[in-house]
């Protein structure tokens, strides 16, 4: 109990960790470049940035059970495309908003039975998803845009309150698998298996069944987070953003998720994500060459896994 | 042991088949493909992946993996580029300082694996953020070209009629075969992947064996670098990026297990041909280069779930 209490604490001092340094963040940029703070600068950052974080937030699950997906990028750009060429066909726009979620949900369920039945190493089974996802849509679309979206299609402009919609699909997600995560059955299963898997099939629980339904969740997040990315501008890319699964998977072990398995939050991965989408914002204000941004992220990550390293020594 | 030999030499076995039944197959589709001159474009073509799958074949045969092989291929080839032309070195300085670079970088690998416990996954998946980050930092997106004519040897070149990388290819490749069988570093190797553990408290020099494996595999990244450029006489960021599937798919489908502990560099190269080959032929049959990525994912996908029941076979 105490070793729970203190793991909670340990993933909390993250957390605030995060706050501070984004606070931090933008005292600094803004103080240096105050159009940094300005109203439209901020709203960009949140708007162009929402998905990563709604993405993220199933890749915590994924590697808290013990697993990693770096084909999520890949999936996030095919599940973009199709809702954009259900949305041009004239199909119902609500059609366009959901198929993505089922689709998402069924591709990794298959990834998830692949991982979990027949014994292929989440690394191996996704990289294949990888290069399966991304080399079938630059086949299937070469390359071409997809525009002439549907009037209302955009959910992503859309506003409640004054605040855009992927602001509050992030906060709202977050809020949901955090509830999940700690007052459910299947949450503490999810822990259960990554933190000792022989232990968690001793008392009980399916590791296998465990390990798809995460990665069925995970890929109808993946779907939302693919309706935020399609419905943010006019126009749909048809490639697949280069290193998105890495910014994903960076938003999760920075935000405190561990490596190792079966510790974390899907609180400070969201947080972490902001502070992706602050960083790379500030680069530009500071007059510092976009170019490094991947750099930057490569390096934090490093500096994270290392900390989480040290910390897990030291504790024992 | 035996049980573990007869299981490589029928997985060999099924690979040379295969092999051969796809000679037949191709040769019979298209009348270009069974000739001297497209068998050595092919060979020339493989190079690069071949060079670094023998390192990872190491790598793998410990229980690691090595993802950051690409990236450390970008950065070499972006700090020929940036050696010679920007900083004013002559090319030969250039290319040494370069290999120098990629040891440095696989170097840096190992040491996160071993001093701080890092596992590999999560290690080189961080790497491969920071060292393409670093690459896009110092290329600022900007291509280097002009290269002299001589450099263009190596990789346009022919040595005795055939391709002249191949030669340095055959080199590594014998070197690897000799250590991974015949040497003490070899046997050490393999007792890393069957059980690390029991590896450390026999005396085994365990870390020592890792990080010079890291650190091989940084080095022979940056030699594919350096015959990269040559080949294509530019220099780009991006270059390598998904190249560590292909060199991951033709090792696991050679027959050495993903979870350690069994694999020849033999394999490897068979596999290695049997990808090449199968991407040509696709090619050759009027599939576009985006659609063999799809292929390769799915013969990653099946080789491991062949290799898994193989094991499961010859445990029983």
């Amino acid at each position: 109990m105490r070793s729970r209490l203190s793991h909670t604490l340990g993933t909390l001092g993250q957390e605030i960790l995060l706050v501070v340094v984004i606070l931090a963040l933008f005292a600094v940029v803004g103080s240096v470049n105050a159009r940094f703070l300005s109203q439209h600068n901020l709203t960009s950052i949140f708007v162009g940035n929402a998905y990563i974080a709604v993405a993220a937030i199933g890749m915590s699950l994924v590697i808290i059970s013990g697993n990693i997906d770096v084909s999520i990028g890949a999936l996030i750009g095919v599940l973009a495309v199709i809702s954009g060429l259900l949305a041009t066909n004239g199909y119902p726009i609500w059609l366009a908003w959901l198929a993505p979620l089922v689709l998402g949900a069924l591709i990794n369920t298959l990834v998830g039975c692949l991982i979990a039945y027949a014994k292929v190493p989440s690394i191996i089974a996704t990289l294949a998803m990888l290069s399966i996802l991304s080399g079938g849509l630059i086949t299937f679309t070469g390359g071409r845009w997809i525009s002439g979206l549907p009037a209302g299609y955009q959910l992503a402009q859309f506003r409640l309150l004054d605040v855009p919609s992927p602001v509050w699909f992030m906060i709202g997600m977050t809020i949901l698998a955090a509830l999940l995560m700690r007052y459910t059955a299947f949450g503490r299963s999810v822990y259960a298996v990554g933190s000792n898997a022989e232990a968690a099939r001793a008392s009980g629980i399916s590791h296998a069944a465990t390990v798809v339904k995460v990665f069925a969740i995970h890929g109808a997040i993946g779907g939302v987070a693919a309706v935020l990315f399609a419905t943010q501008l006019q126009v749909i890319q048809s490639t697949v953003p280069v290193g998105l699964e890495l910014v994903i998977i960076t938003a999760s072990v920075v935000g405190g998720v561990s490596i190792l398995g079966g510790v974390g939050t899907v609180f400070g991965s969201t947080l972490a994500a902001i502070l992706f989408a602050a960083i790379g914002s500030s680069l530009i204000f500071l007059n510092v060459s976009a170019y490094w941004l991947r750099a930057v992220q490569g390096v934090l990550i490093l500096a994270t896994v290392l900390a989480d390293m040290a910390r897990r020594r030291r504790t024992g | 042991m035996t049980a573990v030999t007869r299981v490589l030499v029928r997985h060999e076995a099924i690979l040379a088949i295969l092999f051969v039944v796809a000679l037949f197959v191709l040769a019979a589709q298209s009348d270009r493909f069974l000739t001297t001159a497209n068998l050595l474009n092919q060979a020339r073509l493989m190079t690069e992946v071949g060079l670094i799958a023998i390192p990872m074949t190491f790598v793998i045969v410990t229980g690691g993996i090595d993802l950051s092989v690409g990236s450390i291929l970008g950065l070499c080839a972006i700090l020929v580029g940036v050696f010679w032309q920007n900083a004013g070195l002559p090319l030969p300085a250039a290319i040494v300082l370069s290999l120098l670079a990629g040891t440095l970088a696989g170097f840096a690998n190992g040491v996160i694996i071993t001093r701080f416990r890092v596992p590999p996954l999560i290690a080189t998946l961080a790497t491969l953020a920071l060292y393409r980050g670093l690459a896009e930092g110092i290329s600022q997106a900007r291509s280097v070209r002009g290269y002299p004519a001589w450099f263009a040897t190596l990789g346009q070149g022919e040595l005795l009629g055939i391709p002249s990388q191949l030669w340095l290819f055959a080199l590594v490749a014998i070197v690897g075969i000799f250590i991974l069988r015949f040497t003490t570093f070899g046997r050490t190797t393999y007792a890393i992947g069957n059980n690390e553990a029991a590896a450390e408290f026999s005396g085994l020099a365990v870390e020592r064996t890792k990080l010079l494996i890291y650190t091989a595999s940084g080095f022979v990244s940056a030699l594919a670098a350096i015959v990269f450029v040559s080949r294509v006489s530019t220099t780009r960021s991006d270059m390598g990026t998904g190249i560590e599937l292909e060199v991951i798919t033709a090792v696991v489908l050679g027959g050495t297990s993903i979870f350690g502990g069994r694999g020849m560099v033999v394999g490897t190269l068979i596999g290695l041909c049997l990808m090449q080959i199968l991407q040509n032929g696709l090619s050759l049959s009027g599939v576009r280069g985006d659609g063999t990525t799809v292929v390769i994912g799915a013969v990653l996908i099946v080789a491991v779930l062949i290799s898994n029941v193989l094991s499961r076979f010859s445990n029983d």
